[in-house]
């Protein structure tokens, strides 16, 4: 059974193992497929259009199919690894040994954005960056530049109180726990540690830097830990909502999954801690 | 855009949509006080009901040594028809993807979990990202 780690628990056996299976996926072009993916629906997703990978309900269990995916990849690669998430309410310097060189590195540098160590700094040859939105082919960061603070623990609190799933208009605007979580309402938390970040991560082609894994499988268990919370709170809508994905519709791309059967986690993987 | 020059062309659309970019403004300027982010002079951008009505105004200018440009556009006129936000802009000529969101806020495929107040803002805030990047025309990607 696969068990998901907080990244700052992890032993440098554990933080090997993951990053030579993110660069075999790299390496192997089955990597650049997610970004592909994950930019085609960052891209066309709409407010008042048809809505899936993100502003919808499904923003939730999109992803968890979508890391699921990236998992077994990694997993066919070394069937040891699993994805660790960050606790950016915890591990929020820059400082942690998340950027370190052992690990995903660090920040850029000022004069471009370029990271300059770990093992997906350009220099190394190793990460390409080929599904892009400018010229530059190299992994940038710009941490705490685009936005000071990440969330709080007493912020991701507030929004783990909210007793509603998801509410219309089922988009941006909408009240409920799905979209705080994402951060367009309310004290953002999703949103804004794509933008803290900085760099690849605060655009469309976010996956191109591997901290989006980290990134939403804490977002994913943030979802498990509201569930638990709210035993009686079930997904919305239900059903006959136009362009947003009903609790028994399936989503794209895969088209053989809906949001009902993703709402259990503990089939697929468990966490270290509650 | 075959057989017409992109002066021309940007002069036609503004003649098109002037009428509903001052409505915008006459209707939006409310919503778009102490927002603070942009510092530019278009029409804000409208509510959110419709894409069609109370798009912004276009806009031309140098920013940081870079030609950002925007207008509406109509329907299936985007390179990519990735979405149907009715306003297309460009860096350099390049086209960015953006995108209104319900709130009437804006944001781009570089800068995709920021919203910004207008669609100009966005252009600016692109250019700050790309720091002298080329933009590569999105259906490419």
């Amino acid at each position: 059974m696969t068990v998901r780690k907080n990244q700052a628990t992890l032993t440098a056996d554990e933080k090997r193992r993951f990053v030579a299976a993110v660069l075999e996926l790299k390496r192997s072009g089955r990597y650049d497929a997610f970004v592909t993916t994950h930019n085609a629906f960052i891209m066309g997703d709409t407010d008042n259009g048809e809505r899936t990978g993100h502003r919808s309900p499904s923003f939730l269990p999109w992803h968890r199919r979508f890391l699921l995916e990236f998992e077994r990849a990694l997993q066919s690669v070394d069937a040891s690894v699993a994805l660790p998430y960050w606790d950016w309410t915890a591990d929020r310097s820059t400082r942690s040994s998340l950027w370190a060189p052992d690990f995903l590195g660090g920040t850029g540098r000022s004069l471009d954005g370029r990271v300059m160590d770990g093992p997906f700094a350009a220099a190394a040859g190793n990460w390409p960056v080929s599904v892009r939105v400018d010229g530059r082919t190299y992994l940038r960061r710009a941490l705490g530049a685009g936005v000071r603070e990440l969330p709080t623990g007493s912020e991701v609190e507030s929004v783990l109180a909210m007793a509603t799933y998801d509410s219309a208009p089922w988009n941006s605007a909408s009240d409920g726990f799905r979209n705080h979580l994402e951060g367009w309402r309310g004290v953002n938390l999703h949103n804004r540690v794509h933008v803290w970040v900085g760099g690849q991560m605060a655009t469309g082609v976010s996956p191109n830097d591997p901290v989006f894994w980290l990134h939403h499988a804490y977002v994913d268990k943030l979802w498990a830990r509201w569930q638990r919370r709210h035993p009686g709170v079930g997904y919305a809508p239900t059903a006959g909502t136009p362009q947003v994905v009903d609790l028994h519709e399936t989503m794209k791309p895969w088209n053989d999954t809906t949001p009902a059967d993703l709402l259990d986690h503990t089939p697929h993987y468990t966490f270290d801690t509650d | 855009m075959s057989g017409l020059t992109r002066r021309r062309a940007l002069g036609a659309a503004a003649a098109l949509t002037s009428a509903a970019a001052v409505t915008a403004a006459v209707t939006t300027t409310a919503s778009a006080d102490g927002q603070g982010h942009d510092h530019g002079h278009e029409a804000p951008t409208g509510p959110a009901a419709g894409h069609d009505h109370g798009a912004p105004a276009p806009f031309d200018e140098v920013y940081r040594g870079r030609r950002i440009q925007g207008r509406p556009v109509a329907a299936g006129e985007h390179h990519g028809a990735h979405h149907g936000a009715g306003y297309a802009v460009f860096v350099d000529g390049a086209e960015l993807h953006v995108m209104r969101n319900a709130d009437g806020s804006w944001i781009s495929v570089v800068s995709h979990y920021d919203p910004v107040p207008t669609p100009r803002a966005a252009a600016r805030a692109a250019v700050d990202e790309l720091q002298g990047a080329r933009l590569l025309p999105f259906p490419a990607n």
